[in-house]
């Protein structure tokens, strides 16, 4: 099993619905949040592109943050997804030094490191993560990579694709189709 | 300004007494709590007029955990736009209403003061006897916006006043409403019946899909775009859903009449219009002919700054597409005061393109009923805005609010004056532009009450305001909406009201008892209302409380028009007038005519606003969960723009507009190539100026302050607003007399 991700830059309104449905879901606290848009303009009017990203940890199958974490709290659990053990993390913040992604913060209540979990008490359930479930536009799309009927499985089939940073070697395993 | 009604800011001695501990969410809840021991609780939402249908998720403690949609309901599908998702900061906001309060004069200083529900609408009930004695019950006004506003309107016809209005009207969709309604004989209502999913082309003129939310017209246009139907989208800024089209139209602001006649002119001469639908199902086509001759593409290029050859292109693949093609009639469409005319051109494109009642264009949608709960008959009042708005605008089928404020203001020459007002939900002064002349009407009054759940700019203004719960803490009328499948969703409490709020059907309740309308108002909670009614079709409360949304089939009608049916369009000649007879009956052009609207003078940029997705103007700009995702606006420059000022991403500027008004506050300049150099670009509903919004006091530009030269629309009353033109401040001006 593999979790992944794949967010369709051509149909994503940068609307922000993925950020407050995880903060809600997640009782992320205000100010901070697991997941982002990123807006890009290019060109000169009128002749311009815009690409909206909704970004978030990209769950990388080489992992800075596991390797540079001193106590173990950063880990790599069932499906790829790297989670945070809120009992062995001292929040040192190694880990958010090491993502290339910004991913990482440090809870100010709980003392620890927080990040994306790609919902993962939800997807144990045969749920979808509650930006994938909310988007309007359903540009996202989330499975198991070795299932080849999974809605991310048959997008990335279908559709040109990119990742954030491949120069780093992370592999990440959220995509953005183009 | 002098005024016996001063602003005041809600602060100090009130405020100070009602402080309560801010309650801190629960961090480590979120991924253990169990989610099947959440109660869940149907809604419907309220932070837009979309009204989506979904679910509260309330834990043991009490606290609402999430919002979600409700998979059955049309405008929703099952998924929440940002606003609706962060809807819980509504009722988490600490700068609530909390406890009623009213003006008072306390040592020569007027202030605002804590009251009990008591006085208040004690104090209520006998001005509104006292103004019915004096001026007769016609002379109370209401204006609303949302939910709470129908309960109101329920008090306001039982006590003898049908002068009710609202703001979406003649602020809003007013002239796509009487366009379609002098060519289709039907308004084009909400949400709008626009079959987007099945469309092939669909065409958007300053129409920011996507920046607004209106949630399932956002899923629809995203759908067609997995099957790569033709997006054309005409606006000066790349909108979001400009970048997402096949055809971005950057046209020059103001001339859209003329790229719209350009259109009809490439599709009729070409023949590429639907003939047998044209030969009918409309009257007038050979005027129209006529009428279009001369504005060829080479006519509008040189108005429009768009190529000939672009207009004929896109004229082409709308006649490609027919009739799954939609011109978009858009919402917001109150732009220069000939809007109505505008709107027309838009109805008459797609009348020729056969798209109105055809699959892919526009459907004939369905609506839900339930039996109302009999009441008393209301008393039929002496006059109404009808005959208080005279001969005024002769073709407004609905109240305008700014004839309103006119029918208050000193100036007022006509018979029947406006004594009182309630505004319940709406925000007046940001939402209606000439604040000046808002204010002096307000002065004028004997009686004005405020209704909401936020301390809105125009509560500073009232003498009472009554604090309203939000939607998550009451339950309202059922929703019936039109749309391709006849429904209706029901709104029941999450959670108890907070502090000292009450529900709209509660306040109407208790003033009714004090104005001898009990009969009226037949309930203790508004629950006991909504269960008579279902009962009479089978269903209940209890039932309605595991279903959110109930579907009707039995209504629902077919919701295209069949080929060769003989369809009876609502005008007088049963046909699809393309040559407006109700219009030129009121002395108005039957066809449309582009004339030149006004143009920036040197060193000034035309103001232009619009939505962001996570906002809907000052109803969310104070909601803590959405200002986490943008707590204040910023202005839109092209490079161009900024060079020729000096100015540099992320400055400071203030506003000054062509009428000498200078900006309350100031805003970062954000220097984009997504915009035209000639304009600016903000988001409407930030700076706010009552300093008891907390979080969001003096965050960015009001851009209603800035529009005081206002167009008026002489066919319906519109007011529009595009005809403002600012100058960038640099340093901090000195402190003026802000009107707010
Ligand atoms: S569109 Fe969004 S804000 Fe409007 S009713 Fe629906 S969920 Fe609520």
């Amino acid at each position: 099993m593999r979790y992944a991700m794949a967010i369709d830059t051509l149909k994503c309104v940068g609307c922000s619905d993925c950020v407050v449905a995880c903060q809600t879901e997640n009782d992320v606290p205000q100010g901070y949040c697991r997941d982002w848009i990123k807006e890009t303009v290019n060109g000169l009017y009128p002749t311009v592109e815009l690409e909206y990203r909704s970004e978030r940890c990209n769950q990388c199958d080489n992992t800075p943050c596991v390797r540079t974490c001193p106590t173990g709290a950063s880990l790599v659990s069932d499906g790829g997804i790297v989670l945070v053990d809120d009992d062995k993390c001292i929040g040192c913040g190694a880990c958010i030094e090491s993502c290339p992604y910004d991913a990482r913060y440090f809870h100010p209540e709980k003392g620890t490191v927080d990040k994306c979990t790609f919902c993962n008490h939800r997807v144990t359930d045969g749920e979808d993560p509650a930006c994938v479930s909310v988007c309007p536009t359903k540009c996202m799309y989330f499975g198991d990579l070795e299932d080849s009927e999974s809605d991310v499985s048959i997008a990335l089939k279908n559709r040109n694709y990119k990742t954030l940073a491949p120069e780093t070697g992370t592999k990440p395993q959220v995509y953005y189709l183009v | 300004m002098q005024s016996r009604r001063k602003f005041i800011k809600i602060s100090t001695a009130s405020a100070g007494t009602m402080m309560l501990p801010l309650s801190f969410p629960s961090f480590f809840s979120g991924d253990d709590e169990d989610v099947s021991k959440l109660k869940k609780v149907p809604t419907y939402c309220e932070v837009c007029f979309w009204k989506c249908a979904g679910w509260a998720y309330v834990n043991e403690k009490g606290d609402i955990k999430k919002i979600v949609g409700n998979k059955f309901d049309p405008h929703s599908n099952g998924r929440f736009c940002p606003r609706g998702t962060g809807g819980v900061g509504m009722y988490n906001d600490p700068d609530r209403l909390k406890q009623p309060m009213m003006r008072k004069t306390r040592n020569g200083k007027q202030e605002f003061v804590n009251v009990s529900w008591n006085e208040a609408l004690d104090f209520i009930a006998q001005k509104m006897k006292d103004i019915k004695s004096e001026h007769g019950a016609e002379s109370l006004a209401l204006f609303n916006h949302g939910s709470g506003g129908k309960h109101f309107s329920t008090l306001f016809k039982a006590f003898g006043s049908t002068n009710i209005t609202a703001p979406s009207y003649a602020q809003c969709k007013g002239p796509r409403e009487e366009a379609f309604k002098a060519t289709f004989g039907k308004s084009v209502g909400s949400p709008e019946p626009a079959d987007i999913k099945n469309t092939d082309c669909l065409v958007l003129l300053g129409n920011h899909i996507g920046e607004n939310m209106h949630n399932n017209l956002v899923q629809e246009v995203a759908d067609i775009q997995d099957r790569k139907a033709t997006i054309i989208t005409v606006d000066p800024r790349l909108s979001t859903i400009a970048a997402h089209s096949k055809y971005w139209l950057p046209i020059k602001p103001s001339t859209d009449l003329a790229l719209l006649l350009a259109w009809i002119n490439v599709i009729i001469d070409r023949g590429i219009y639907d003939k047998d639908y044209v030969e009918k199902y409309a009257n007038g086509f050979d005027e129209l002919k006529n009428h279009v001759n001369d504005f060829t593409p080479e006519w509008a290029e040189k108005i429009t700054e768009i190529p000939a050859e672009q207009i004929k292109k896109t004229a082409w693949e709308m006649a490609q597409a027919a009739p799954k093609v939609i011109i978009h009639p858009g919402r917001h469409v109150t732009w220069y005061g000939d809007d109505t005319q505008r709107l027309r051109a838009i109805a008459i494109l797609n009348a020729i393109l056969g798209s109105y009642g055809r699959e892919g264009g526009f459907y004939l949608p369905n609506k839900g009923k339930l039996p109302k709960m009999p009441l008393p008959a209301y008393p039929k009042p002496n006059w109404s805005w009808k005959e208080m708005m005279g001969d005024k605008y002769p073709y407004a089928h609905y109240s305008v609010a700014n004839a309103f404020i006119d029918a208050t203001h000193p100036d007022f020459k006509g018979e029947h004056k406006l004594k009182g007002w309630f505004a319940v939900g709406t925000n007046l002064t940001t939402t209606i532009p000439d604040q000046k002349r808002t204010l002096e009407a307000i002065d004028n009054l004997d009686l004005f009450v405020v209704v909401d759940t936020m301390p809105a700019e125009i509560c500073g203004y009232a003498d009472v305001i009554l604090p309203e719960c939000t939607y998550l803490e009451r339950c309202d009328h059922p929703r019936i909406s039109p749309h391709r499948k006849a429904n209706f969703a029901v709104r029941m409490p999450a959670v108890k009201p907070k502090y000292l709020t009450k529900p709209a059907s509660w306040m109407v309740m208790k003033l009714g008892n004090r104005l001898g309308l009990q009969d009226y108002f037949p309930y203790k909670d508004y629950s006991e209302v909504i269960d008579w009614q279902l009962r009479q079709i089978g269903s209940s409360l209890a039932d309605m409380k595991q279903r959110g949304v109930k579907l009707q089939p039995e209504f629902n009608h077919g919701l295209f028009i069949k080929d060769g049916e003989d369809y009876n369009f609502k005008t007088a000649s049963g046909k699809i007038e393309l040559y407006a007879h109700d219009l030129e009956k009121k002395g108005f052009d039957p066809l449309p005519f582009y004339t030149e609207h006004e143009k920036p003078s040197k060193g000034f940029y035309r103001l232009n606003y619009g939505r962001a997705p996570m906002h809907t103007f000052t109803r969310t700009t104070n909601n803590p969960n959405l200002t986490d995702l943008m707590d204040a606006n910023n202005l839109w420059v092209n490079s161009i723009t900024a060079k020729e000022n000096s100015l540099y991403n992320g400055q400071e500027v203030w506003l000054k507009n062509q009428d000498g008004i200078v900006s309350a506050f100031s805003i970062n300049v954000r220097v984009t190539e997504r915009i035209r150099p000639d304009m600016v670009y903000m988001i409407h509903g930030f700076g706010r100026s009552n300093k008891m919004l907390e979080n969001s006091y003096g965050k960015g530009i009001s851009d209603s302050e800035l529009i005081t030269n206002v167009k008026i629309d002489p066919i319906m009353g519109g007011t529009g607003m595009r005809a403002n033109f600012v100058s960038f401040i640099t340093e901090k001006p000195r402190k003026e007399e802000a009107i707010v």
